[in-house]
């Protein structure tokens, strides 16, 4: 699904070049359930977002889904964001003036899906969420886990191949988190390939795969599924 | 066409910050207003200047006698003489870019005594030689009847037509005038058709009193004789020209010294009008210029307003990106919620301008002397200015619509 083969970035800040990522090669299968691990400065944030066609990598050949991108007009790239990779941020990212509902339809409507049709398929896909009910609400009237859920909804809606989350939990306490968390494991057992970014080692160690960034290089990639089973997941205390 | 997602982007957008929006749909509502109030109010004066000229022959000239000079042919300096109406024939048989030729003679006004007289009726009315070719030179309007002809003219027939002054003074209200008779200096004249002057400043006024020249010459016993005349030249010919040949014939007929150019009095009509209508239309173009700023002001206040829109909302067109919204799609977005407030805006300035123009018409109608005459903003006016409005309404969002796709997404989503 994901074939990544000596990619480099760096930005430039001024005078100073800040080499970010230095040469990563990486394979993510597809049905996947992959984690990126890092400290800050790692490079782990700047990799998602060239997985997600968010950016552009400088060097190096990605094939995403068979396809070779490079230097992709922003059009395009938006058709590929948007048909083929759902995205959970940290910050959630919903649109503070469109109700629950219309955040999760929004997708739907950059495929010029009519109007009835989305808002049906958005109520559906909000039902999966247990938020049903709150479908009329706005952002600001939802809980962290609840707006998280909605974000995956969006994310969902196009039915995606890729979900890319970045820091899905970092805003949620442990006991949501923990909820996000088994949802999108669900989402992976539907076959969808799913990656997350991650500091946290619990939320890490749920997926099969953790590939540890440091510096801009691949330092370890763990094989998770021999102790990816319930017994081993240490469950926060509250 | 109706796109209902469209339209909530844009209004949501637009009420987010309603007094930021209201204050630059005010700046575009002024500049159209402005724009289109001047070209109401220069439409207006110009209509008056018209009017004031009423439609007097633009491309003519007036002759007048004056006193020689210069000796000549043994005739002394500082002589007097007058036109006589064989002039007219002379000079119409030998100018061919003349087109109208008609001797101007006043009869005697009486002082401000009565001149007119009617049954037990009186008035002082200003009597005045006319031709069909002077009604072609300084037209009247016929309101009944006919205007005097040639054959009145040949046969110096005592009809006469009279302004509407005379026929309110001179008949009662139920009575028609024409083949009615008014004793003018003494003499009976005929009705045969009452008029309406185009202008009170061009000669003709409301209280005249037309009858053949020729009629008036025998009145007054002044012969063939007068002492003034106006002069039209063909459409595309030159006036100088006209005046020229026409001088010409006059100093060999009255045999004045060819330099003599003091001995015939003579102004050339079209130049003052080319200089009036020149001043208006300069007055018209000022007027574009300034509206056009005023407007251009709000336009670039538009401009502002939409860089400011997207920057404050770099975050959530991110997210809009990163979910799959293209470059075109963000582009238009911003672009339609520029064109909306400008074409919104402008067009209730347009309408409070034509409202603005229309009230001004109405408080000038009744004046007697009005300043400004029936102003009125061109439909083409309004629509070239609902044009350009969403041309730069277009343009004003495509500046900052450029900017918003310009920066990555990854960068948009960062932003806060």
């Amino acid at each position: 699904m994901i074939r990544l083969q000596n990619i480099h970035k760096s930005y430039i800040t001024g005078t100073n070049k800040l080499h970010v990522l230095k040469g990563i090669d990486l394979h993510i299968k597809e049905g996947e359930l992959v984690s990126i691990m890092g400290s800050s400065g790692s490079g782990k944030s700047t990799l998602l977002n060239i997985l997600g066609l968010l950016d552009n990598h400088d060097e190096g050949v990605y094939i995403l889904n068979n396809q070779e991108i490079k230097s992709m007009s922003e059009t395009k790239a938006a058709k590929l964001r948007n048909n083929l990779l759902g995205f959970v941020f940290q910050s959630f990212n919903l649109i503070s003036f469109k109700n629950a509902m219309e955040n999760v339809a929004l997708p739907l409507y950059y495929q010029k899906v009519a109007r009835k049709k989305r808002n049906k398929m958005a109520l559906d896909y909000l039902d999966k969420m247990g938020l049903k009910d709150w479908a009329e609400h706005m952002p600001n009237e939802l809980s962290g886990g609840q707006k998280q859920r909605v974000a995956i909804a969006r994310s969902m809606i196009t039915q995606p191949k890729i979900i890319l989350a970045d820091e899905p939990t970092g805003a949620l306490d442990s006991k949501t988190s923990i909820e996000v968390m088994d949802l999108l494991k669900e989402i992976n057992q539907s076959g969808i390939t799913v990656i997350i970014v991650t500091h946290e080692n619990d939320i890490a160690h749920m997926t099969d795969r953790i590939i540890n960034l440091k510096d801009g290089r691949i330092e370890s990639i763990i094989e998770n599924n021999k102790i990816n089973s319930k017994e081993t997941i240490r469950v926060p205390q509250e | 066409m109706f796109d209902l997602d469209k339209w909530q982007e844009i209004t949501t957008a637009l009420k987010k910050n309603k007094l930021r929006t209201i204050l630059t749909g005010l700046g575009v509502m002024f500049g159209i207003l402005i724009l289109v109030t001047l070209l109401g109010i220069g439409r207006g004066f110009q209509n008056n200047i018209q009017s004031s000229l009423g439609n007097f022959a633009t491309n003519s000239t007036v002759f007048w006698v004056e006193r020689t000079t210069k000796p000549y042919k043994g005739l002394p300096r500082n002589r007097f003489y007058q036109f006589t109406n064989e002039d007219l024939v002379a000079i119409k048989q030998s100018v061919p870019e003349l087109k109208n030729i008609a001797p101007e003679i006043n009869g005697w006004s009486g002082n401000a005594t009565n001149n007119t007289f009617r049954k037990d009726k009186k008035g002082n009315f200003r009597i005045k030689g006319t031709s069909p070719e002077m009604n072609m030179v300084n037209p009247v309007d016929i309101t009944a009847g006919r205007f005097i002809n040639e054959n009145d003219l040949r046969e110096n027939r005592k009809v006469i037509t009279i302004g509407p002054r005379v026929k309110e003074l001179m008949f009662d209200k139920d009575e028609d005038p024409i083949g009615q008779y008014l004793k003018v200096n003494g003499i009976y004249l005929k009705i045969v058709g009452t008029i309406k002057p185009l202008s009170q400043n061009m000669g003709n006024r409301d209280d005249i009193i037309q009858l053949p020249y020729t009629t008036l010459q025998r009145m007054y016993n002044r012969g063939d004789k007068f002492y003034s005349f106006l002069a039209t030249a063909k459409v595309g010919e030159s006036v100088e020209e006209l005046q020229n040949s026409i001088f010409d014939i006059l100093a060999r007929r009255h045999s004045i010294h060819p330099d003599d150019k003091q001995a015939i009095g003579n102004f050339n009509i079209a130049k003052l009008f080319n200089k009036i209508f020149g001043l208006f239309n300069s007055i018209g173009f000022l007027f574009w210029v300034i509206g056009f700023g005023v407007l251009l002001t709000g336009i670039i206040g538009v401009s502002n307003i939409m860089h400011v829109v997207v920057k404050e909302r770099t975050k959530e067109l991110g997210i809009k990106r990163a979910i799959g919204a293209s470059p075109r799609e963000v582009v238009g977005q911003i672009i339609n919620e520029s064109v909306f407030l400008t074409t919104f805006a402008g067009f209730w300035g347009l309408v409070l301008g034509v409202l603005i123009v229309e009230g001004i018409g109405k408080m000038t109608e009744g004046s007697p002397n009005p300043q400004i005459l029936n102003p009125y903003v061109d439909i083409n006016v309004a629509f070239i200015a609902l044009g350009v409005l969403v041309f730069f309404g277009v343009l004003a969002g495509l500046l900052p619509a450029q900017r918003a796709i310009r920066i990555k997404p990854v960068d948009a989503l960062r932003y806060e």
